[in-house]
């Protein structure tokens, strides 16, 4: 029905979609974690309860990026991760440690809680931090030298400090009182960082790769695209003053950060798949190089139709069911 | 220096096999809960909610680790074994696919509601999800499943070049070992669940716990046992002679037949040297073998002889089949004797207790023996007459592989501790708790948040 190369461009962007997904809504709780307060075990319990229902959900967005990944483009697969082996083993252990220790920290013995919150805020950062650098040997196009290293540790703390601007954001939606004012004091510090990594990685991206400067700079579809950081840039600034006036008088206005950096998320993953497109390792594979056959990807396609939507109607359903400020949480 | 094969494959193997345990429970567990659900909405007896209560508890944890373990499992096929997908991905990929976008969403979605909702949804709904979850975890053994028959005894296909192409897909997912191993893992499960609800909650009675709930689930789960454990023994029968047509090689290394012979025995115990192609020590029933195996008591069984070069190793595999049997057979006996003995005295002796505390982990060897007799039974080949575990293995410098293997083991033993420390942890708080109260017997417990019933 559909010919191989619509195919690969339906499954590449089925991919990016869980992508940037899974960057939203596993951002924020990865970016939970990352602000975990130590010493204050009643704003901890609050903060966890914010994510409980919803982890589990957010990470299997991975598990379908990837999978999709390895599904519809296995040599991509296997060359992205032999040259990223051992930063994925330690993103993968860190997920580990986290889920554990999310679960553990609520049913071990009282005095090893505040070992499994540490556990949890460790494992949250470094993941993210894992998440970052991949991301930027990716843009890199997994060079070894100095700069592909160095701009990568950038890009670490880039995306850390973007998972917990959208962490801080989401819980000044989800909170009151004390821990919601701490919390704009965090979205405010975290956003600044996060805004000089993007203008960073904007900077950086074009100048070192020759494809990428040119697309922007120089054809023709580039005017469509040069919004994007113009809009971001904006959505930025509105944050910030959003965030100077929070929290107002009954809580008026207290979603707008989180909906403004979702809106920056995906602007800045539009921008980068724009960057590389149709490129699937920058500058050595396309997508359709690496496409598998189109008899399974038709056969996936159908499914996919189907279930995609469903999927999207009961996550929306679970996150109505646990709609407003955070409760208690409780198996009951 | 082990090389990049050996350590991939102990990693892989120690990857899959850590991550196995816990799905083994959450399937059969989540089952479990949806009827006890079930019987509170439709008794309204607390009793059931305070099981449930419980139960739910581990069931998280379980589920958290058999998520978070998982997840491990989708990056492996690409870093390991990059020529596993470059060969059978076309086929491999959409049942892949499948089991996340039909199984995993499901599971994943609804895990929050069936966990924190219950306040926040009906009653109904809530039940559903509980449902759901169940339904979900079954759903995704269904597709994990299919690609692991598949590898084992693959058809519906066609190699084009070195490379599989799907042909028939109804063929690829029912291929001919697929219902035997479907249905002997989710009874698999089930027992393993069963034998960990009965031996904690014989733990709690031992413990001096004299409330209903853990009367109640111990006798639930002796009962599920009773009647599990003797359909897993006729199932595996009926895989076996399943495994006799498609993979003799496997068979006669399960019986260490090392000649092909008229009227085999049964070794009920030998060790197999692999060296001088005979077993030593044997203890046999002289022609049960063939009995079992053709139903005619002479009947021929192919040795493995007939398999030179393309046999798998022979120790492995028969040590792990009669840890597997063995397991079984101890599961049936115990699970009747006990089951009798609560039916006339509605009550078990602490040594029968005990007993069952032993037997709180036993689904797992057993479930593991088996994994290691179907995996290491289908050696040298990863996907059989297509694609050898050898051909398929990564370039990875062996040190970063001994990195990240050491690691995970690290890793494992470290989350193992914490788990079982923690079970018994649970267990010995819900001692402590008050049996239910008059008043709340009145009420449906639904909506009231006492402090105490965080724990029980
Ligand atoms: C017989 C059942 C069975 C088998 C053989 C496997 N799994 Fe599994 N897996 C499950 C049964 C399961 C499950 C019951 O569905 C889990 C456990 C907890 C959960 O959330 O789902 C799960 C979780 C789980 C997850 C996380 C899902 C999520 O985010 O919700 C992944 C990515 C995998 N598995 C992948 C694998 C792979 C790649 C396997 C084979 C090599 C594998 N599993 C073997
Ligand atoms: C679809 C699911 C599965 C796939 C695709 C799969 C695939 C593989 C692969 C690629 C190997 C490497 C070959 C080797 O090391 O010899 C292997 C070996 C192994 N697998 Fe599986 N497997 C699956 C399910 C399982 C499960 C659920 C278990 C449970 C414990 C398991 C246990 C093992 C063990 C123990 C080995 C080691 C055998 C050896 O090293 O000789 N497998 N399997
Ligand atoms: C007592 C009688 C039993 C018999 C005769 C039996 C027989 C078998 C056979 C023939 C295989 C297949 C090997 C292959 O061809 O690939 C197998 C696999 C397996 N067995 Fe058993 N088994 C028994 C009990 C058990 C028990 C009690 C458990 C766990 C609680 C168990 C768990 C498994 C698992 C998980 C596998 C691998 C997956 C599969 O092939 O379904 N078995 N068994």
């Amino acid at each position: 029905m559909f010919d191989a190369n619509t195919l690969a461009l339906i499954f590449v962007s089925l991919m990016g979609l869980s992508i940037l997904l899974y960057a939203v809504l596993d951002g924020f709780d990865l970016g939970v974690g990352i602000l975990l307060p130590l010493e204050k075990e009643d704003d901890a319990d609050t903060m966890i309860a914010s994510i409980g229902p919803f982890w589990d959900a957010n990470e299997t967005w991975l598990v379908l990026a990837i999978g999709l990944l390895l599904i519809a483009f296995p040599a991509a697969h296997s060359y992205i991760f032999k040259e990223l082996y051992l930063p994925t083993a330690v993103l993968l252990i860190s997920l580990v440690l986290r889920g554990v220790a999310f679960d553990f920290r609520a049913k071990a013995a009282f005095s090893h809680k505040p070992t499994w919150n540490r556990v949890f805020k460790g494992g949250s950062l470094i993941a993210s931090l894992s998440q970052g650098y991949m991301l930027g040997m990716y843009v890199m196009g997994f060079e070894s030298t100095l700069m592909a290293y160095s701009f990568s540790l950038l890009s670490a703390f880039g995306v850390a400090a973007a998972y917990s601007y959208i962490g801080a954001c989401w819980l000044i939606m989800k909170t009151e009182g004390d821990l919601q004012i701490q919390a704009v004091a965090w979205a405010q510090k975290s956003g600044l960082i996060c805004f000089a990594g993007v203008i960073a990685v904007s900077l950086v991206n074009p100048l070192i790769n020759p494809d990428v400067y040119a697309k922007w700079f120089s054809s023709s579809n580039a005017l469509m695209f040069l919004p994007l950081p113009i809009i971001c840039f904006a959505l930025f600034i509105f944050s910030h003053i959003q965030l100077k006036q929070l929290p107002k008088v009954n809580d008026k206005g207290c979603w707008r950060p989180f909906v403004a950096a979702v809106i920056i998320f995906t602007l800045c993953f539009f921008g980068l798949a724009f960057s590389f497109f149709p490129y699937i390792v920058p500058n050595k594979l396309t997508i359709w190089e690496t496409a598998s056959a189109p008899e399974s990807l038709s056969f996936l396609l159908w499914g996919t139709i189907i279930v995609v939507p469903v999927i999207f109607s009961y996550t929306a359903y679970s996150y109505r069911v646990f709609w407003g400020k955070v409760r208690e949480l409780r198996y009951h | 220096m082990l090389e990049t094969l050996m350590l991939s494959r102990i990693q892989f193997a120690a990857n899959i096999s850590f991550h196995i345990l816990f799905p083994t429970i959450t399937i059969a567990l989540s089952w479990f809960l949806f009827y006890f659900k079930l019987r509170f909405d439709q008794t309204n007896d607390p009793v059931w909610m305070r099981a449930y209560r419980f139960w739910v508890k581990i069931f998280a944890l379980t589920f958290a680790i058999g998520v978070v373990t998982g997840i491990t499992m989708s990056f492996q096929f690409g870093t390991n074994w990059p020529k596993f997908m470059e060969t059978v991905g076309n086929i491999a990929g959409p049942l892949l696919g499948y089991e996340v976008l039909t199984a995993f969403f499901l599971e994943a979605g609804f895990l929050g509601i069936m966990l924190f909702g219950m306040n926040r949804v009906s009653a109904r709904v809530h039940t559903l999800s509980t449902f759901i979850v169940a339904f979900g975890t079954s759903l995704s053994s269904f597709w994990i499943l299919a690609l692991n028959s598949w590898m084992q005894t693959p058809q519906g296909y066609e190699m084009r070049d070195g490379v599989a192409f799907p042909v028939d897909w109804f063929a690829i997912i029912f291929n001919p070992s697929f219902p035997y191993k479907l249905s002997h893992m989710l009874v698999a499960s089930g027992l393993t669940a069963a034998f960990l609800v009965a031996g904690i909650s014989a733990y709690r009675l031992l413990k001096g716990d004299n409330k209903k709930a853990p009367k109640l689930t111990l006798k639930i789960a002796l009962t599920v046992a009773a009647v599990l454990a003797p359909v897993q023994i006729f199932l595996g029968d009926m895989h076996g002679l399943n495994t006799l047509e498609h993979q003799p090689q496997k068979i006669a290394a399960m019986e260490g037949i090392w000649h092909t012979e008229k009227g085999a025995p049964l070794l009920l115990f030998a060790i197999p040297d692999e060296e001088q192609k005979t077993n030593h020590f044997e203890l046999a029933i002289p022609k049960l073998a063939s009995l079992i195996l053709t139903h005619d008591l002479d009947g021929e069984i192919k040795g493995l002889n007939e398999f030179e070069g393309n046999h798998p190793p022979v120790a492995p595999v028969f040590f792990a089949f009669r840890i597997m049997v063995g397991l079984g057979m101890l599961m049936f006996a115990i699970s009747w004797f006990s089951r009798f003995v609560l039916w006339r005295k509605e009550e078990l002796p602490p040594w029968l207790l005990k007993s069952l505390v032993v037997m709180s982990f036993s689904g797992w060897v057993a479930t593991l023996a088996g994994w290691y007799v179907t995996e290491i039974g289908r050696q040298p080949w990863l996907v059989t007459g297509i694609l050898t575990v050898k051909d398929a293995a990564t370039d990875i410098a062996p040190e970063n592989v001994g990195i990240t293997l050491t690691l995970y083991l690290i890793l494992y033993v470290v989350i193992m501790v914490a788990y079982l420390h923690t079970i018994f942890t649970m267990a010995g708080r819900a001692i402590e708790i008050e049996e239910i109260g008059i008043d709340e017997q009145a009420n449906p417990v639904v909506g009231k948040t006492t402090k105490t019933s965080e724990e029980s």
